[in-house]
């Protein structure tokens, strides 16, 4: 019986020459992620090693990685006595991945970790934020888990009690219209599957739209697997994931591609093809409350939101500068443009997109994930609306459980930033 | 015998029960104040001590879905809360048997506040209505983890095994 690309990964991580989905295995990890909650698995871990007579000390430093992203810089003083504590532990460790606030090294750890060269196809990575899916793009098996499980992983160096997910084929096929992209294909998705459609499975993509897809989309669409419930979404490596290792990532040594056999076994398939495919939104209060523009064109918003560990990379703000480039936004529309890291956040200066988000009236904030999940800046009023490119609406989200938060695309965004209403990007004018 | 005390819908996801804006407050012994902060009639009732320990929330389908934050499960353990949800969402499910939340997997159960349930391992019964509904039996090896009292004496005992 073949496998699929997650069975290789546990296979491989796990010692043994093939895994069955349901199997329980422990895999050795690759890379274990984590932000601002390693103030908590640093609780939990001094409290795995209590009452022995071991000095704790974690298993591989150089094999953790710690991103402070979710409040930066801190907010108040609990936030920034966390990240003090976080300091020391990383001194006293010696881990070397490491990323500060700092404008030469910050950013939010799903964009660090891909352009940093830290993830490889085939790897085991965990990290402790359920959008660590998003490192499936480079095909690895990357998952989230909590802080008490990173606590056991740094002190065992493998994951505990792993079930063998079963896989789900996605064929996305065709050629996404002018004005439609990753974004969308994903929030289709996640409407299709529903929240819990992917519970305990993994999100597998192929097609031809993935092949042409670059590394920044991929990131896109499996980052939001873990909105239908997926443990993770994973693309099997190709050229595109060579070409942006070493291009993008410094990555210089020989990479294996792990691909699934032919015959592998899949719990179901889904065709999509992307060339039908309108602008998506997804509505308040759901991530799976998706719908075609059509339906939601028109409709008020107080605020855009543009980045995240979804959409604020290089090609989102070029394709916002681009819509907004000597246009005006919207009067009582304000307009937030966080981008995903530093390094994207520089390289928009020198290419001039954030001059011209800027003149047309937008506000950059410093790379983060504050905004997304209500716990750092650009809260929402009662009663109002914001239309953002982030993954999530739940109420209360963007910390105000009396706002609603509407989700699409960074060309919705952009285009509805000058209308201040929601508009198809597609209508011209843009 | 449980009391239900909360009945939720489907796909409760964790910024419910313990929303981002606290997610500064980390400590298992601290977040507890926190539950369910948005429903103020709740919250108040559980920091208030007016919600007895082994009391349940049933709940539908994807019980604690969306952010991996373990706050979500520790701040239910702190008030001695179980859970009866038709299912739960992976990471969630993973967090509360490592920290000793009882989460019980009942696909059919039906129960509204007030009722009481009787919880027998295999079975909920609600006493109220007179119905029994099946449970979903955890895997073995999460069983195992639940049985020697969470992840940490879980982890502590084969650290202390390897290091031998």
């Amino acid at each position: 019986m073949g496998m699929t690309v997650v069975e290789k990964i546990l296979a491989r991580a796990t010692g043994v020459e093939s895994v069955k989905v349901g199997e329980v295995v422990e895999p050795e990890v690759d890379l274990a992620m984590s932000h601002e909650n390693a103030a908590l698995v640093i609780n939990q871990f001094l409290q795995v090693y209590e009452g022995t007579d071991l000095d704790p000390h974690v298993w591989d430093p150089d094999r953790i990685a710690i991103i402070l992203d979710h409040r930066v810089p801190a907010e108040s003083a609990k936030t920034a006595t966390n990240q003090k504590k976080i300091r020391a532990f990383v001194q006293d460790e010696g881990i070397g991945k490491f990323h500060d606030i700092r404008g030469d090294q910050g950013g939010i750890c799903h964009q660090i970790l891909p352009e940093n060269g830290y993830v490889r196809p085939g790897a085991v990575v965990v990290g402790t934020d359920s959008h660590t899916t998003s490192h499936g793009a480079l095909g690895s098996l990357a998952f989230g888990v909590g802080a008490t499980e990173m606590a056991a992983v740094w002190a065992l160096g493998r994951v505990l009690n792993v079930e063998v997910p079963g896989t789900i084929k996605v064929v996305v096929d065709g050629t996404f219209q002018e004005g439609v992209g990753p974004k969308d294909l994903i929030l289709h998705l996640v409407g299709k599957l529903t929240a819990q459609g992917a519970n305990f499975k993994v999100l597998e993509y192929h097609g031809e739209a993935i092949q042409s897809m670059s590394t920044s989309g991929r990131l896109v669409i499996c980052n939001m697997a873990v909105e239908a419930g997926a443990t993770s979404g994973i693309i099997p490596s190709d050229d595109e994931t060579l070409r942006y290792l070493s291009d993008e990532a410094g990555v210089e040594e020989a990479i294996e591609w792990v691909l699934p056999d032919i015959d592998a076994e899949y719990d179901r398939e889904i065709f999509i093809d992307v060339a039908e495919l309108s602008p998506q939104i997804a509505c308040p209060h759901r991530v799976d409350n998706v719908r075609p523009i059509s339906e939601e064109s028109g409709r008020k918003i107080d605020q855009i939101v543009i980045g995240s560990c979804t959409n604020g990379r290089l090609d989102d703000l070029e394709t916002a500068a681009r819509t907004l480039k000597g246009k005006r936004i919207a009067s009582g529309v304000r307009m937030l443009v966080f981008p995903a890291t530093w390094r994207i956040y520089r390289e928009a200066l020198r290419q001039g997109f954030l001059m011209d988000l800027v003149e047309a009236g937008a506000t950059i904030m410093n790379p983060g994930c504050g905004c997304c999940l209500g716990i750092h800046q650009g809260a929402l009023g009662d009663g109002e609306v914001a239309l953002s490119t982030t993954n999530r609406n739940f109420k209360g989200r963007m910390g105000n459980p009396e706002a609603e938060v509407y989700l699409c695309s960074p060309a919705v965004a952009a285009a509805s930033a000058i209308t201040g209403e929601i508009v198809d990007p597609r209508a011209g004018g843009f | 015998m449980a009391k239900v005390v909360l009945k939720m819908e489907d796909d409760i996801s964790t910024d419910i029960i313990y929303p981002g804006r606290f997610m500064a407050t980390v400590l298992p012994s601290e977040t507890p104040q926190f539950t369910f902060a948005d429903n103020l009639e709740f919250n108040r009732q559980l920091v208030e001590g007016k919600v007895l320990k082994g009391s349940a929330i049933v709940a539908g389908y994807n019980f604690g879905s969306g952010s991996s934050r373990e706050q979500a499960a520790s701040t239910l353990e702190g008030h001695g809360l179980i859970v009866v949800a038709r299912s739960f969402a992976r990471i969630f499910l993973q967090n509360s048997i490592n920290l000793g939340l009882r989460t019980i997997a009942c696909p059919e159960i039906e129960a509204e506040v007030g009722d009481e349930l009787e919880l027998t391992g295999d079975r909920v019964l609600n006493k109220t209505t007179g119905m029994s509904f099946e449970v979903e039996p955890l895997p073995a090896a999460r069983q195992a983890i639940v049985d020697a009292g969470g992840l940490i004496p879980y982890a502590r005992r084969l650290l202390v095994s390897e290091a031998k």
